[in-house]
């Protein structure tokens, strides 16, 4: 179908409507998966290997079994027919560790699956559990990606004694020509640390089987229901038809529910075999030891350019910590940060490197931006790298390399096709806003003082909307079904199941908009595969790009039928659709669309060929991703004395394409800038050498909290994608990409003058005062 | 062995039967329906399962149900008065202060102890009022102007505006 831009003047779209998810989440109402109370339901505790590598010599269940109200304990043997945690990456020679769901005779990571115990509550699951004897043989460990590729590493799977998962290359246009001409050289090696998702709600499942339908019921914490009851059924040997996943109230994903965990199927199993409800409920300490990572990576570059500042040339080489295994997209992620490794940037010539190595950790995934994130840092540092080098100013040698106005859509050498965009258009907006010469001059003030004052920039593109089927895994199309009721009230299903992004809010927009009702008169249903058409899920930034866009089509495709029934109604050939009435345009009669509803479901008289009642269902296949991009600015100051870094202004100026709804692109960039903020400054995944994961609970990981948050200003450039007819592009992972290297940059720029030209996060007092006693000597 | 413990919750007083070990969130939540508090640390940091004994914001994680004996206990549940949103409640939806929800519950007892001690806070003393409330989804900024919104509404009610 061919795509249009929306010119009509839309009086929802494009308003801070409140959301209307929020009455049932303010007064405690809501339902997430722990809220589930089944007659008979059971609950489960996890026993977990304390060993990051271990052969199990035995595994002693007696004293468990003994205590009372304990039901069940299993073990490998008992779930060896259930298949192993799948991987949907496609990666040509990945090695894939057959993940089963419990240990078979080897762990090789702490929190590694071994036994479950199943009891009348949870407190005696936990008892159970507890009392689980598991005789371990520990094992040698490695937790670095970098020392697991070092000759004589402990094999993290005895079949690979390399701990390579895979190798990836890919080169675009002619680097070795650039850099061999180059009239300098930039290097550098930035780490891009693991990081906890941590959402609020860890994951939870509650498995219901019913044997006398042969049917099995998955509530979960998940971000993509159809595809995890796709996989699930996969893995429990159940058909698809006879499986239901649910995805109830989702207390945050950030990609870390974007999964199949082996949890979801061992449910399943208990249920099965019990005949009854079983629920388990993550633990913080699981949710940091067993749940996915993110980042996770060791990047080498290498900029070549011209001493006016052109970049003529990229080399990455990637090294990927994987973890022990591979969850559904872990080796895909690095693939992305080559995909992006140019930027906004006019250079072509790229050279990149990638290998998975395996490590004795819990896996690395998709975690907000997954991929993205590490390229944007990586040229957005390596840009201001190559710009103190040549004494330019950030912002002069980015302009100077942006991909320009007229040069869309833009092929990359990476191989994707930018849709639209004018990227000096956020930076001049945000240099604005700050005042950024101004700025500069106060810097030179205060270094003068000896103050260490900084000013960073990071200018970011990302690709959303994931995203044309033949780029994804399992699909990148998105659908909806409306529903127009006999008495006119309308319902929507959307296969983009939301977890917090508001979606029953701006898919309720768009309808009321496009069907001429009242918001209030519509209502947006999703996460249930018994009640919502196959859909594929929320993450990559594609909940409003793809899952929106197959709404609109489904509403004019339902307009349509509309319009038929107003022609027999209206005993006219030429009947417009306006302002949810079908109005005859010579004589003006119109009739609303609640009776147009009513008489095709009646159905006393059919217009021909055309079937009674109003719904409509459409999939929608995006021809191509979305491409938002934006300019962060970032002024900072150092403590000389602690090394404390405290964020004086953040200015954020995003172009996500047309807005729908303000208040919440504006929650989602303020979300997405926090989490950035969090990798840049505070957080970090810490493995010991023997793989102990140091940072296992709120206790020792620095998620941020409102006291670390400086005040964000916020502006957006308007620049529609002409991949769909909203002209939207996407916003969910924005400001993660953005913030990361704009406050990293503005920290380095405050330590430039001790002669620092790069720092490795987390930008934490202690790792800052180390750098500039360092550099003092 | 179950111990017998009386307390005061929403309003209403409740007779039960707990073992020693139950904690109050769970309590709450298992024994009485009251799923609106969430679990989401079970060590007292993350303030998903904040409520309100005898007037101070708790974090029922960290509280057995038998040191709630004798008290009065509010939860989210017990917010709205006839209906009507309390102006936190209120505040939130007004300013968007919540995307998930799942830390929302919480949050708003963290910001109704907050203004009951200080009714003019500055954006400084939000921030720290609501330190011990995780949320990963906002960024805070909107729970900022949630709480001020909150307590805009809350003074003018007050004077009898």
């Amino acid at each position: 179908m061919a795509t249009t831009t929306i010119t009509k003047t839309n009086p929802l779209v494009g308003q801070r409507i409140k959301r209307r998810e929020d009455p049932r989440l303010i007064t405690g109402t809501a339902t997430y998966v722990d809220d589930l109370k089944l007659p008979g339901m059971y609950h489960a505790c996890i026993v977990r290997s304390p060993h990051a590598a271990a052969k199990i010599n035995g595994i002693d269940t007696k004293a468990a079994l003994a205590i009372p109200g304990v039901v069940a304990v299993y073990t490998y043997p008992d779930i060896a027919a259930v298949g192993p945690v799948p991987c949907g990456a496609a990666l040509p020679g990945l090695r894939t560790p057959n993940h089963t769901i419990l240990a078979k005779d080897r762990v090789y990571y702490v929190g590694h699956p071994v036994a479950v115990a199943v009891a009348s509550d949870r407190y005696i699951a936990r008892d159970a559990a507890d009392a689980v004897e598991v005789d371990y043989h520990p094992l040698p460990a490695v937790a670095d990606p970098e020392k697991a590729l070092a000759k004589g590493a402990p094999p993290v799977h005895p079949e690979w004694p390399d701990n390579v998962a895979f190798t990836y290359q890919q080169k675009g246009g002619d680097p070795d020509k650039a850099f061999k001409e180059a009239e300098v050289v930039v290097k550098q090696r930035i780490v891009q640390q693991r990081l906890i998702p941590a959402a609020m709600e860890g994951r939870a499942v509650v498995a219901d089987w019913k044997v006398g339908d042969g049917a099995l019921t998955v509530w979960t914490s998940t971000q993509i229901p159809h595809l995890l009851r796709t996989l699930l059924s996969g893995m429990l040997g159940i058909g698809e038809h006879k499986l239901r996943v649910v995805a109830p109230e989702v207390g945050g994903g950030f990609g870390s529910k974007l999964n199949v965990y082996a949890e979801e199927a061992l449910m399943g199993f208990v249920s099965m075999k019990l005949g009854r409800p079983v629920k388990w409920i993550e633990s913080r300490r699981e949710n940091f030891t067993c749940t996915i990572h993110g980042r996770g990576q060791v990047d080498y570059y290498e900029i070549a350019a011209k001493k006016t500042g052109e970049i003529t040339g990229i080399r990455l080489k990637i090294v990927q910590d994987l973890g022990s295994y591979h969850q559904l997209l872990g080796p895909v992620i690095p693939t992305l940060t080559v995909l992006m490794m140019q930027g906004l940037y006019r250079c072509n010539n790229i050279d990149a490197d990638v290998v998975g190595a395996f490590t004795n950790c819990v896996p690395t995934d998709a975690y907000r931006g997954a991929g993205r994130p590490e390229a944007t840092h990586g040229i957005e540092r390596m840009i201001d790298i190559l710009a103190a080098e040549l004494k330019m100013d950030p912002a002069e040698i980015r302009l100077k390399n942006f991909i320009r106005n007229d040069e869309f859509p833009y092929g990359t050498g990476t191989g994707l096709s930018y849709d639209s965009g004018n990227y000096a258009a956020p930076l001049d907006q945000a240099m604005q806003t700050i005042g950024y010469k101004k700025l500069r001059a106060e810097q030179t003030e205060a270094r003068k003082q000896g103050k260490l004052m900084g000013i960073g920039m990071a200018t970011y593109g990302e690709i959303c909307a994931f995203g044309p089927s033949a780029a994804t895994p399992a699909g990148g199309w998105e659908s909806a079904t409306v529903r127009i009721e006999p008495s006119g009230k309308v319902t929507v299903m959307t296969g983009a199941s939301p977890h917090g992004q508001g979606e029953e809010t701006t898919f309720a927009q768009i309808a009321a908009d496009e069907l001429g009702v009242g918001i209030d008169d519509v209502v947006v249903l999703h996460g249930d595969t018994s009640i919502v058409q196959y859909g594929i899920g929320t993450f990559g930034s594609r909940g409003t790009a793809v899952g929106g866009t197959a709404l609109y089509y489904a509403l004019q495709k339902l307009k349509d039928k509309i319009k038929i029934y107003g022609k027999m109604l209206l005993k006219s050939e030429e009947v417009s659709f306006e302002s949810g009435h079908c109005v005859c345009q010579k004589t003006g009669a119109k009739i609303p669309v609640a009776q147009i509803a009513g008489a095709s479901y009646r159905a006393l008289q059919l217009p021909p060929d055309t079937e009674p009642g109003l719904s409509v269902t459409h999939f929608w296949e995006p021809s191509n991703f979305c491409f938002p991009f934006g300019a962060h600015i970032v002024v900072s100051e150092v403590d000389k004395e602690t090394g404390d870094v405290e964020i004086k202004r953040y200015v954020a100026v995003d172009d996500c394409g047309k807005v729908l709804n303000p208040l919440i692109v504006d929650g989602q960039i303020h979300g997405g800038i926090a989490q950035g903020m969090g990798q840049a400054l505070w957080e970090q995944a810490v493995y010991d050498e023997s793989g102990q994961l140091l940072t296992g609970e709120f206790m020792d990981y620095a998620f941020p909290k409102a006291s670390m948050m400086p005040w964000l200003e916020t502006g957006h450039t308007v620049t529609p994608s002409p991949v769909n007819p909203l002209g939207v592009k996407g916003v969910g992972e924005a400001g993660t990409i953005g913030s990361t290297p704009a406050v990293v940059n503005s920290v380095v720029d405050a330590l430039s003058p001790l002669g620092i030209r790069h720092l490795d996060m987390p930008l934490t007092p202690e790792n800052l005062w180390k750098r500039m006693k360092g550099a003092a000597q | 062995m179950k111990q017998k413990v009386t307390l005061t919750i929403n309003g209403k007083s409740v007779t039960e039967e707990v073992e020693p070990r139950t904690l109050l969130i769970h309590f709450l939540r298992e024994n009485l329906n009251l799923t609106g508090a969430h679990i989401g640390c079970e060590t007292s940091l993350c303030g998903a399962c904040t409520v309100e004994v005898d007037g101070k914001a708790v974090k029922s994680c960290a509280m057995f149900t038998v040191q709630a004996a004798g008290k009065s206990v509010t939860t989210i549940e017990g917010l709205a008065e006839n209906g009507k949103y309390h102006p936190v409640q209120n505040a939130f939806w007004e300013e968007h202060g919540l995307q998930c929800g799942y830390c929302t519950p919480g949050m708003i007892i963290a910001v109704k102890q907050l203004l009951d001690r200080n009714p003019n806070p500055t954006d400084e003393e939000i921030r720290h009022g609501i330190e011990g409330n995780l949320c990963r989804c906002t960024g805070y900024q909107h729970i900022v102007n949630a709480a001020r919104t909150a307590a805009k509404q809350m003074q003018a009610v007050g004077k009898g505006a």
